[in-house]
């Protein structure tokens, strides 16, 4: 019987039992922790759960130098854009230091941040940051759309021997699904689709791909059959699932949270554009942030972002269209 | 070097107005989100219990001093002679907020007023501050720099960093760490070596080799002492010191964090919320450095209870008028967002 979680829950609830597995798996990072009453440091004590000051550069590097011997750090960031500070960390050294020892060491790390807080927080606090990332070898990105995606990716990411980077975002932490019971873990590389459909592809990530769903309904009564996919790790990507569905729809449309540029809706597009350009019944479409930094005022912050009529003109658009060649 | 003894009856009875204007100003705030929910978006700072920190400290600039400070910024832009109306309607989203509802309340801004940027990421506006510094030793403008940021803020690589640099470039720049207690929500003792070790937090600075002091940021006389030679010391080109100025926040970290559309307020302080101690806030409240500094003027002749009192009145007239002014300014539209990216 799958239980009922809220997505924070699934999160919270995948790193309780992560940390009951295994005694090396660690939980620290800033306002956690605060108190004996904290239900991680009522469970696992104040050697694996710790609060740490505001010093990104010494959380991540500490989990990097404690993941080479042995332990599995999960660092709390809290928002992604306090990872900026630490980037070294995230960029230049978690990723880098198994191939530089030619497989001598390994940096099994997850650095559990949110993002994309579209409530406000403006231009400091609301971004999507792993456009900067998605290029980086040795580094995988997850960002989970529900609570049983959050649930089985943040198993699958203290699992991994690899530095991972777990995005959740702010506005789904309240939404509730199904989980699947037992120790389900959701592997990374593989793309759900979170709706079959016949006519366009659709893909999105984290809360676009609550958007891309909203929007899937008005097409549906428009007559038009769209297919949802959501890559859940942006890192692997998993190329496969969306040419195929390409290959069955003919039309693209890549909708992300990022500006254009910092997307991965561009490096999705590139992809098929190389692997799927013969599909293509019409030009590929994004549907992103406009290139602006994310303001405070509702009504700006509103028309910057990427929302359910947004994408649905976009798939209009590509209805409409065939490619010069058809 | 100028004494607060020296201060004038006109120059206290100032202080006093300025810190009852940011205490109203940010009990005005607290209550939007009560009285007008969804008027205020995100995350909101108060700096309730900084007033005498703030004004003590601002009392000691000269005409062109800039003035840095943290994402908890309501307060400083008020004595600099920001307008109260474009403060709130930008804390407000609205277009004739001081940033154009682009900012909102962690990154006010207004150059006009010396007031350059605020920064909402923690510790980062340290480096800033001691850029503009770097600016006028270049430019021999002979001004100093302000850089206010939090307790939390000295954890950063940017304050290690920024203090170094500005030691060795012996910039004009006066480094004010609030020391309110809290790193967000986490007590200082949890997170900070000195404060561990029952040490003043003003220690860091023994690293840098500049002068360290801790004041008493609740006597905004005591902190303008302390202020004025650090002020002194950076316009001589001596270079920078580290001043810890000790105050209790009063209101918790922030709003509460909710996701839309769960509606946000303020709740309890951290201090009875997580850790559970309401004495430590009892005896806060008991030590108000308005209520203090209200009956040292009394007690030093400088002014009468009715005095006070009319200039509290006057203060909330102010900001009810603040209100009123930002309630009614309109939203930008969505298309203003274009604007503004490149220069």
């Amino acid at each position: 019987m799958p239980r009922e979680m809220m997505f924070a829950e699934g999160i919270a609830v995948a790193i309780t039992e992560e940390m009951q597995r295994d005694a090396n798996v660690v939980f620290y990072g800033q306002n956690m922790a605060m108190t004996d009453r904290d239900p991680f440091v009522r469970k696992f004590g104040k050697d694996r759960v710790r609060i740490t000051p505001i010093s990104e550069t010494a959380e991540l590097g500490i989990a990097v130098g404690a993941a080479m011997m042995g332990l599995r750090p999960i660092v709390e960031l809290y928002m992604a854009e306090f990872m900026l500070v630490a980037f070294d960390e995230v960029i230049n050294e978690a990723p880098r230091l198994r191939y530089m020892s030619g497989g001598q060491v390994k940096v099994p790390t997850v650095f559990k941040a949110g993002f994309g807080f579209a409530a406000g927080w403006a231009g400091q606090h609301s971004n999507c940051t792993y456009g900067a990332m998605m290029g980086i070898p040795g580094l995988k990105i997850a960002v989970p759309s529900n609570a049983a995606d959050a649930y089985g990716l943040m198993k699958s990411a203290i699992r991994d021997d690899n530095p991972v980077v777990y995005l959740h975002h702010y506005m789904l932490m309240l939404d509730k699904c199904p989980v699947p019971e037992g120790d389900y873990l959701v592997p990374f590389g593989v793309a759900d689709i979170k709706r079959a459909g016949t006519d366009v592809t659709i893909v999105a990530t984290a809360w676009m791909v609550k958007k891309a769903l909203a929007a899937a309904e008005i097409l549906a009564k428009q007559g038009i059959s769209a297919e949802v996919i959501d890559p859940r790790t942006l890192s692997p990507l998993d190329t496969k699932t969306i040419v195929k569905s390409v290959e069955k729809t003919g039309r693209l449309v890549c909708v992300d949270q990022a500006p254009r540029h910092a997307s991965a809706a561009v490096v999705i597009a590139g992809e098929v554009a190389e692997n799927g350009f013969k599909y293509l019944k019409a030009p590929v479409k994004l549907v992103t942030a406009m290139d602006t930094s994310v303001p405070y005022s509702e009504p700006m912050e509103s028309y910057v972002l990427p929302n359910e009529e947004k994408i649905v003109a976009a798939a209009e658009s590509v209805m409409a269209k065939r490619v010069a060649a058809d | 070097m100028p004494s607060s003894s020296q201060l004038s009856r006109d120059r206290l009875i100032w202080m006093y107005t300025q810190m009852c204007r940011i205490r109203e100003f940010e009990e005005r705030v607290k209550r939007t989100f009560v009285e007008h929910p969804g008027v205020i978006r995100g995350h909101a700072h108060l700096g309730d219990g900084a007033e005498a920190s703030i004004v003590g400290c601002l009392a000691t600039r000269q005409e062109n001093d800039l003035v840095m400070p943290s994402y908890r910024c309501h307060g400083y832009p008020l004595v600099l002679g920001t307008p109260a109306r474009a403060l709130m309607a930008e804390i407000y989203q609205r277009r004739d907020g001081v940033c154009k509802g682009f900012g909102g309340s962690m990154h006010l801004a207004d150059p006009t007023h010396h007031f350059p940027t605020a920064s909402g990421i923690i510790g980062q506006g340290i480096a800033h501050a001691a850029g503009a510094a770097y600016a006028a030793q270049v430019k021999k403008t002979k001004q100093v720099v302000y850089s206010f940021f939090g307790d939390g803020s000295s954890k950063q690589g940017a304050f290690f960093e920024t203090l170094n640099m500005a030691a060795v470039w012996k910039l004009p720049v006066v480094f004010v760490l609030e020391n309110n207690g809290y790193q967000a929500y986490t007590k200082a003792d949890l997170e900070d070596a000195n404060a561990q070790a029952g040490e003043p937090l003003s220690m860091k600075a023994k690293a840098f080799s500049i002068p360290g002091v801790t004041v008493d940021g609740t006597n905004p006389l005591k902190v303008y002492d302390v202020v004025s030679t650090a002020v002194e010391r950076a316009r001589a080109g001596e270079g920078p010191s580290l001043i810890e100025s000790k105050f209790y926040r009063m209101s918790p970290h922030g709003n509460a964090i909710t996701v839309p559309p769960v509606p946000t307020q303020f709740q309890e302080h951290e201090a009875i919320e997580v850790y559970g101690n309401k004495a430590e806030f009892e005896a806060a409240k008991n030590n108000d450095p308005i209520t203090k500094f209200r009956a040292h003027l009394i007690a030093s002749g400088c002014f009468a209870d009715p005095d006070a009192k009319k200039i509290e009145d006057t203060v909330r007239a102010e900001m009810e008028d603040v209100v009123k002014f930002a309630l009614a300014s309109q939203l930008p539209s969505g298309s203003d967002a274009v604007n503004y990216v490149w220069a």
